[in-house]
């Protein structure tokens, strides 16, 4: 019953293979098997977002899928996005403008707003608050969480536009 | 939370998951999303020796509008029908129930599929479908069979189903006139304490047709043919709505739980219907 499956999982443009029970959970596999711990387990229900990715284009609670279901998917977590040497704009943002106190739910926060500013790069404010409704933070109040998130939106829209 | 070890299959056609559910029985499941099964197996509240995955079966995508009738393909996601200009244009209430649904990841996964054949009466898209009288497409064993909406829910989480068979479409004629989806629920995420589809076609003033349903206000569905009735022949004016509500009230049988007492849950049915049936009617 509790027989190991091979699994294949590109996480942040790298392959990695390893053994897993199909049981195990995302989040688990990415944090305990590879060491990428910048997801977080928060709630472990699918309600707090601390654990947020992105697996093929879908923001999702890596709490909630198997890592058999993950099975060939391309992962993207917050490691993915930036570094502390070359930090993704959201994360200039979320500095800049004070959007986290403890920083315990950031990086699901960034990564499901990364995703949320790919799909809607104009959100309105409350398109920024509808789009993280799935991410909770108990420090801040969300006020500079939004903040950030808008003033990052208009950063990467200025950067696109001097682009072209 | 570690659900209980199962084996997991990857099928690539219907037939090899028809015949992994004949091999297995009662203990086999399909997962589609997996946003009710997971946390289901995470609290040990259902245990799944075999859990059969529907991602990389192909034909369960797709929405398809032709001739004035629209058919959704089980796996697609509740984020591919907020998403869909055609769909938002055929039917948009569909669009305005799937917004109310769960939160922004949860919508990336859970779909129309699962919502549907859970039998769970918290979900939200059984009640739509008693409102938009739609019909759900099943394959088994014995071969295709279609099934009413309104006569697929026995009790919670028991179904019309057989434990062989897999629901792959649902289909529905585009709707008519006005429309609304309004829930009441305590926070994002959560099931609606109480909410209601209604769809009403105008003619000349007056309604030329409704239809109501209701959603977490008994064991399974409520499609109160007497409320949508009651509307008919009306300028849908304060005494044709308390007409409706009255005759909701007497279809739904909602239980005490965590989201509040019978009476307040009648309370919030009454106002959650007042509201779409209002908005409903602006937009017919």
């Amino acid at each position: 019953m509790s027989n190991k499956m091979h699994v294949k999982l590109n996480v942040n443009g790298e392959d990695h293979e390893f053994l897993a029970e199909p049981r195990e959970l995302l989040i688990y596999a990415l944090r305990e098997k590879l060491n990428i711990t910048g997801p977080h387990v928060g709630c472990e229900t699918s309600h707090c977002g601390a654990c947020t990715v992105t697996m093929n284009g879908k923001s999702v609670k890596s709490c909630t899928v198997f890592v058999a279901q993950a099975n060939g998917a391309e992962v993207t977590t917050i490691e993915g996005l930036g570094n502390p040497d070359a930090l993704h704009v959201l994360q200039e943002n979320f500095k800049e403008h004070h959007g986290l106190q403890c920083g315990f739910c950031t990086p699901g926060m960034i990564t499901r707003a990364a995703k949320l500013l790919e799909e809607n790069p104009n959100p309105t404010e409350a398109d920024v608050r509808f789009g993280i409704a799935g991410n909770i933070c108990r420090c801040t109040g969300y006020q500079n969480i939004v903040k950030s998130i808008l003033s990052a939106a208009s950063e990467m829209n200025a950067a696109k536009e001097a682009a072209q | 939370m570690i659900p209980a070890a199962f084996e997991y299959y990857r099928p690539t056609d219907m037939a090899g998951v028809i015949a992994l559910l004949q091999e297995h029985g009662d203990d086999a499941r399909v997962i589609a999303g997996g946003h009710s099964l997971i946390p289901m197996m995470k609290l040990r509240m259902a245990e799944v020796p075999h859990l059969i995955d529907l991602q990389a079966i192909e034909g369960l995508n797709g929405i398809a509008i032709t001739g004035g009738t629209i058919k959704i393909g089980a796996m697609v996601t509740q984020h591919e029908i907020i998403n869909s200009a055609e769909m938002e244009k055929a039917a948009p209430i569909m669009k305005e129930a799937a917004l109310q649904i769960a939160d922004p990841q949860v919508r990336y996964m859970g779909t129309v599929g699962g919502n549907v054949a859970n039998g769970d009466p918290g979900n939200d898209m059984p009640g739509l479908m008693q409102c938009l009288n739609a019909q759900f497409h099943l394959v088994g064993p014995n071969g295709d069979r279609v099934v009413d909406a309104r006569d697929f829910y026995e009790a919670a989480y028991m179904t019309e189903r057989e434990d062989e068979e897999v629901l792959i479409a649902v289909s529905f004629t585009a709707p008519v006139g006005g429309f609304a989806y309004e829930k009441q629920k305590r926070k994002i995420g959560d099931y609606a304490t109480a909410a209601a589809a209604v769809q009403i076609s105008k003619e000349g003033g007056k309604v030329a047709a409704a239809s109501i349903a209701m959603t977490n206000l008994s064991d399974t569905p409520i499609w109160s043919k007497g409320a949508g009735a009651a509307l008919v022949g009306t300028a849908c004016d304060e005494t044709a709505v308390k007409a409706a509500v009255t005759a909701m009230l007497g279809d739904i049988d909602p239980t005490e739980d965590n989201r509040g007492p019978v009476a307040f849950k009648r309370h919030a049915a009454g106002i959650v219907l007042g509201r779409a049936i209002a908005r409903a009617w602006s937009r017919a």
